[in-house]
Formats: C-alpha cells, structure tokens, sequence
C-alpha cells in the first residue's frame, strides 16, 4: 500500500503550530515574506529554528518557502539564507523562481526541493522537468481538475502536492493596489463611507489584519479578500475550497501530500479543520477498502465555517473553457 | 504623462548596435504593415499554444506568407507559444513546433519550460525565448535560461531599469522588455481572476481582463465609500516609454515589445511608425537627439487608454491606474489604406476602412516620410461615377491628393477634436 500522505498547512507563530500540529498536521510551509508568498505570518530564522527543534521529535516535517517572485536584491541575499536553512535542518526548499535551483545546488545540497509555481504549476511533464533539475515534488496549481491531479501523479514521477482546503491566491500583483486606490480617493476627496479610514503615510493599509475583500457588482454575494504586503497585493478566492468528503479519491489516486491553507482564517477554525481530514486519513489508511466517509467531518467543518463563505470544490470537478 | 526623475543612463555611454523593434502581428495584414512601417521582427499568435484565443490566430500557410514578406525587409517572424499546458495539451506540442519550424519561423515565445524543452529537442532551428509569463526578474534566473539554451528572456513588466542594467551586466542574454501597450497589473501568469469569474481559463487563452472591473471595497463589513465615489479597480494605464528610448537603449535592452496582438491595424502601424522614428534618432546621432512632440501626438492618436511608464523609473502609483471611465477612443480613426498613386493626376486610389465623405479633415501618413493633412474632395468609385461618401468597407475609392503619397500608406479621420 501507498504510504499515508501528509496533512500540511501554515502557521503564524509557533504557538499556533504546536497547536496545529496537535490538531493532526504533520508538516508545515513556514517562511518569511522576503522569500515566501502569502505565510500567514513571518517566521525568521530563529523562529524556523524553533520549529524545526519543536517539530522533529514528533516526526514533523518543515519546509521553507521561498517560493515568492524574486527580484537582484533578494537573490543576492539567497546564499547565506540557504546555508542558514540547511544548517537548522530544514526538511525541503519550497521554490518557484529558478534562481533559487541555482543557489540550492551548492548552498543546499541534499535538501529536497519542491516546485510550486502556484497557478502555473500545470501539467506532469513541467513537473518532471523540475525534477530533472532537482525537484522531488510539484505543488500543483489550484485551478486544476481531478482528472488531471490523478494523471499528474500516475503519470508524472514527483510526489504530488494539492490543496484540499482554504482559500486560494487568484490575483498577485507587485502594485501596492489598496494604497494605491485610498491615495487616489484622498485625492479625489472621497468621503469615506464610516470613520476615518484615511491612510496614514508609512503605515501599513489593507494588511491581513484589516479584513478588507472586494464586491464585484454582478457577483454580490461574493467577497473576494484583499490584502497588501511587503509582495505587493493579493486577492484571495471567494469560496474556499473542502474537499473533505472526496479525499478518498485523491488517497487512491496515491497523491502524496494534502495542503490546509490556513490564511486569514481563525486558529480555532484551522485547528476543526486539521482534525477533521486528519480523521479522514487516518480512517482511509486504517482500512482503505472500508472506509466510509463520515458526516461528521464535514459537520465540524460546516459549525465553523463563515456563512458567507462558501464551501466549494474549487476547481476539481469544473470544466474551464478558452 | 507624468515624467519621472530619470536615471544615469542617460548620455553614459552609446551604444552602436541597435535595438529590434518587435511588434504584434493578430492577422497576415497587420504583419505586413508591422514590417512595412519599420518593425524588425513581429510576433504573431498561431492556431495553438497562444495566449490570444480570440484573435484571428495564423495558420502554417499564412505565417509561411508572413515570412517570406517579413524576409524581403530583413523582419523575423516570432510565434507566441506561451500557454502553461496542461496535460492534456502536451500531445501535439511536438509536431506542431516542427511545423513552426518549417514555417521559417525564428522563434518561439514560451513560457513553460516543456514548450521550450521540447522545441530544443524536435525544433532546432527555433530560437527560444522565454515569455514575460515567467515573470523573470532577477539576473540568476536569466542566467538559468540562458544555460538552459534560451538565447532571449522577455522580463516581467514589473523590472525597473536599473534592475535591467543590473542584470544586463551579469549575464550576457538578450533582453526584451515590453515599451509600448497594454499591461497586466498582476505578475504576468500570476493571475486567475478569469477562471474563478468566468470559469476561462486566463493561462491557456481565457483572460477576459476582469482586473479592469470596477469593485467595492469593504473593511469589515463596512463600505470603504459611498456609491458615488470612484470605484476600487486593478486596471493599469497602458505602457508608453516613447518618451525615455535614450535610456532604454543605453541600459541595453536588445528588443522594444509592442503588446497587441488584438490591436487595429492603424494602432500598430501608428505606434510601430512612432516608435522607429524615435530609436533611428537616437542611433543617427544620440548627442544631439531629441524627442520629436509629433511622435507622441501620433501616439495618442491611437492610443484608448491613457499613458505612463510602469515599472521602468518607480512602482506604480495612485496616478498610474484608470479608476474613472475606461477606454476613451481614439481621436482618430483609420479611414483607409493607399493601394496606388498616379503622379500624373495627383489622383490616389484608396481602399475604405472606415466611412469618409467629402469636407473631412483626413491625414495621410507613412513609412517613407509622407505626412500630411487634407480636406477629402471628390470621390469616385473605379469606373469613374461620383460618390457622396466612401460607405463600403474595402472598396477601392478614387480621391485627389495634395501631396504624393505610396501605396501602403495611410488615412486616418479625425472623429473628434
């Protein structure tokens, strides 16, 4: 039988991965907004340590993300944070920008590396060329189908890594758009619709923190969040996928790694939801032929879930056209 | 067009080889005209593989057309293949880069590396330049590329400058960076907003530009504005750098992309047109170059969306999106295109592209220095009966004209002051 496939998700601080790992996850992308996108929180170097210390006797993995867009400066800063990562005993390398495969080759050696390029991270055969190259597992895209998930893993030859639940990233842009649009509204002399949201210079607007999302006038029912960072600015899907009671056929398909995306979401509600597919795997693996999805998973999930959310299956069993 | 504090580059140092001015090509006749008003090379979209699925995308026939006309001027024929596949795209990859190859085709422009693999593999012959998709921004993943085999990386559009000159002086790689058109605001490829809307698939051809929506923004569950307040929207200014070639050529970008392959034919000759004037200034004598206001008059005479300058001098600002109204039109529209001239009788046969009648300012333009504005006086149809207006589209209609004028040349109308 198929080894048993990881439960991964992210964490802002090491509270919160202890609490997440005692919720039932057995790895974890932590990272820093230098070099990874969209963590919900930094971890540096020191924090990376502590989580690798935490982590290990318990059989959890830590991977690094470095999978964000990457500019001169930062890549000249790329070796030394390298040999720092393989120095604390960092359990892989998460990359998108090939600069990264060419420091990881010297500064990493031996370290696993696994590529994701988040919505364009597509088909098998660009995962093997990856691998040729030094990776062992692909991050698949989000906007992907069941069918070609299952053909990434049984044809392909990287472990495969998707989401199964959260939030998805749809729209990432280096502008900080959010300043942008309150400046411009400044400006104009916007009236801000309630108190004084009026952005102070060099403080920071539409952070994770702030809550803000975006209403698209055909679309009401759906609000799209929106945040900015040191990366620029992120819009997040509307829906946020659960592919809880359809595990089973990705655990068949042997697919290797399942991702909880834990951004802008409660620790309460991450740590039902870690919990719940944990159950789920645990009972697939326990007796694949036998097992029977259980309501209450999805129930648990269901309590927490944000009524204005909705939860979906993305785009696993959606036909996209062009 | 706000003018930004320049960098150095500026009068540093000159450089003698120059520039290629690349330029889109959406069908066989706007490839033509591309070469004809001055691009070295074009880029053209083909049956599969290409990010422009609504465009009249060419055949093999067409694009071997398209090169034998692009040869006699010394232009190269490009092809977009900057799709990310999916598994269910990777058969056919093979034969249909053969095909591009046999075509005559110098090069493909691809952004997942299976494409670029593969055609190094079973197309030789084709260059592979790897697409602004990848978002490649940093002088060690050009470096990747370029040991990869790929002689060309096109940069994301969110480069600046001095990131350029940067990573000009590490690797030794053609560059090409976008200087003309519209922008993604998002890092390209970085961008699913069509999928999650629309269910098109924005990395295979769908992109239906919903970042040029207009949206609400809401903190907490509270309204940011009131309904009369401009709304929060993604939509970027189109690219415009006519203004800084100078510094474009000196940091040592080897390829001027024009976006548009969806555009008109008039825009991309008027842009094309503007651009060559400029970068063959600037070559002849850049001691003493200077940039021509006419130059960015005819621009705007084509232009639908208002101009800025990216991410070359500063990350974009509150002035660099479009929260008004989107997409003003043009001044000008294309009216027709000069298919023969009678130096004799001063009369020009001219084919219709758009409705012109007689009393309308009209103004002829060119590759070869014609540039001139008239009133239309006259029309006659091919047989010689009068006409009250020039109504159907691409009949050959008989006109006099002030000056001299060649065919290929064009008429515009002016359609508002």
């Amino acid at each position: 039988m198929a080894t048993k496939p990881e439960l991964i998700t992210s964490a802002s601080s090491l509270e919160e991965l202890v609490r997440y790992m005692d919720a039932g996850a057995d790895a974890f992308l932590l990272g820093e907004a230098t070099y990874g996108v969209r963590m919900p929180g930094d971890f540096t170097i020191d924090m990376l340590t502590e989580a690798v210390k935490v982590a290990k006797p318990r059989g959890v993995k830590i991977y690094a993300a470095l999978n964000n867009v990457m500019d001169n400066h930062t890549v000249a800063s790329l070796p030394a944070y390298l040999e720092q990562l393989a120095q604390i005993g960092i359990d892989a390398i998460v990359f998108g920008d090939p600069a990264i495969l060419m420091n990881a080759r010297s500064k990493a050696p031996g370290i696993p590396l696994h590529w994701n390029a988040e919505m364009t991270s597509t088909n098998y055969a660009t995962a093997d060329y990856w691998g040729k190259r030094g990776a062992t597992r692909v991050v698949l895209a989000r906007e992907l189908n069941m069918e070609q998930v299952l053909e990434a893993k049984a044809k392909g030859s990287l472990e495969v890594q998707v989401q199964v639940h959260g939030m998805t990233n749809i729209y990432h842009s280096k502008r900080p758009l959010v300043r942008n649009y309150m400046d411009h509204q400044k400006e104009a002399g916007a009236k801000f619709a309630e108190g004084d949201h009026l952005p102070i210079d060099g403080v920071p607007v539409g952070t994770q923190e702030d809550g803000m999302y975006l209403i698209e006038a055909e679309r009401p029912e759906e609000r799209f969040p929106i945040y900015e960072d040191l990366n620029g600015t992120h819009v997040m899907s509307s829906d946020d996928l659960c592919m809880i009671e359809n595990l089973h056929e990705l655990m068949e398909g042997n697919v290797d790694s399942f991702r909880i995306e834990p951004i802008l979401k409660s620790v309460e509600y991450n740590e039902v939801v870690i919990r719940a597919y944990r159950s789920a795997i645990d009972a697939y693996y326990e007796d694949p032929d036998g097992y029977e999805f259980n309501e209450e998973w999805l129930e648990a999930i269901q309590d927490v879930q944000d009524p204005k959310r909705e939860l979906s299956y993305g785009f696993f069993y959606k036909e996209q056209v062009y | 067009m706000a003018t930004k504090t320049k960098p150095q580059y500026t009068g540093k140092r000159h450089r003698l080889d120059r520039p290629e001015l690349l330029a889109p090509a959406g069908n066989l006749e706007k490839l033509k005209f591309a070469v004809h008003y001055g691009a070295d090379a074009v880029y053209i979209g083909g049956q599969q593989y290409g990010l422009r699925s609504n465009a009249d995308n060419f055949t093999f026939e067409e694009m071997k057309e398209g090169v034998e006309f692009a040869a006699r001027y010394g232009a190269k024929v490009f092809v977009a293949t900057n799709i990310y596949a999916h598994n269910e795209d990777l058969d056919g990859i093979e034969d249909y880069l053969r095909g591009l190859e046999e075509a005559g085709i110098a090069a493909i422009i691809a952004a997942d590396p299976i494409i670029m693999d593969t055609a190094m593999r079973v197309a030789p012959k084709l260059e592979v330049h790897v697409s602004t998709q990848q978002s490649t921004m940093n002088w060690q993943a050009v470096q990747f590329w370029k040991d990869e085999g790929a002689p060309r990386v096109v940069l994301a559009r969110e480069a600046s400058l001095e990131e350029i000159a940067e990573i000009k002086n590490h690797v030794d790689v053609e560059i090409e960076a976008f200087i003309h058109g519209a922008m993604c605001s998002s890092y390209s490829g970085r961008c699913v907003l069509s999928n999650h809307f629309t269910d098109r698939d924005s990395n295979r051809g769908g992109c239906c530009q919903s970042c040029r929506w207009k949206y609400d923004i809401y903190e907490d569950d509270i309204q940011l504005f009131g309904m009369d307040e401009d709304k929060f929207t993604m939509g970027s200014k189109d690219l415009c750098m006519l203004e800084n070639i100078p510094d474009l050529i000196e940091v040592g970008v080897d390829s001027f992309k024009i976006e548009g392959r969806m555009k008109s034919l008039h825009y991309v000759a008027t842009v094309v047109h503007a651009y060559r004037r400029a970068i063959d200034a600037y070559m002849a004598d850049p001691d003493n170059y200077e940039l021509k206001e006419e130059w960015l008059h005819d621009i705007q005479k084509a232009a639908n969306r208002p101009l800025n300058s990216g991410f070359f001098y500063d990350t974009p600002g509150a002035e660099d999106h479009i929260y008004g109204p989107e997409d003003k039109a043009a001044p000008y529209d294309f009216a027709g295109v000069v298919l023969s001239y009678d130096a004799e009788t001063g009369l020009a046969v001219v084919q219709q592209r758009n409705h012109f009648k007689p009393g309308q300012e009209v103004e002829f333009f060119g590759p070869n220095g014609t540039s001139f504005k008239q009133i239309v006086g006259e029309l006659k149809n091919e047989a010689g009966e009068p006409l009250d207006a020039a109504r159907h589209p691409l009949q050959p209609i008989v006109m006099r004209v002030e000056r001299p004028v060649q065919p290929m040349d064009m008429m515009r109308k002016r359609i508002r002051p």
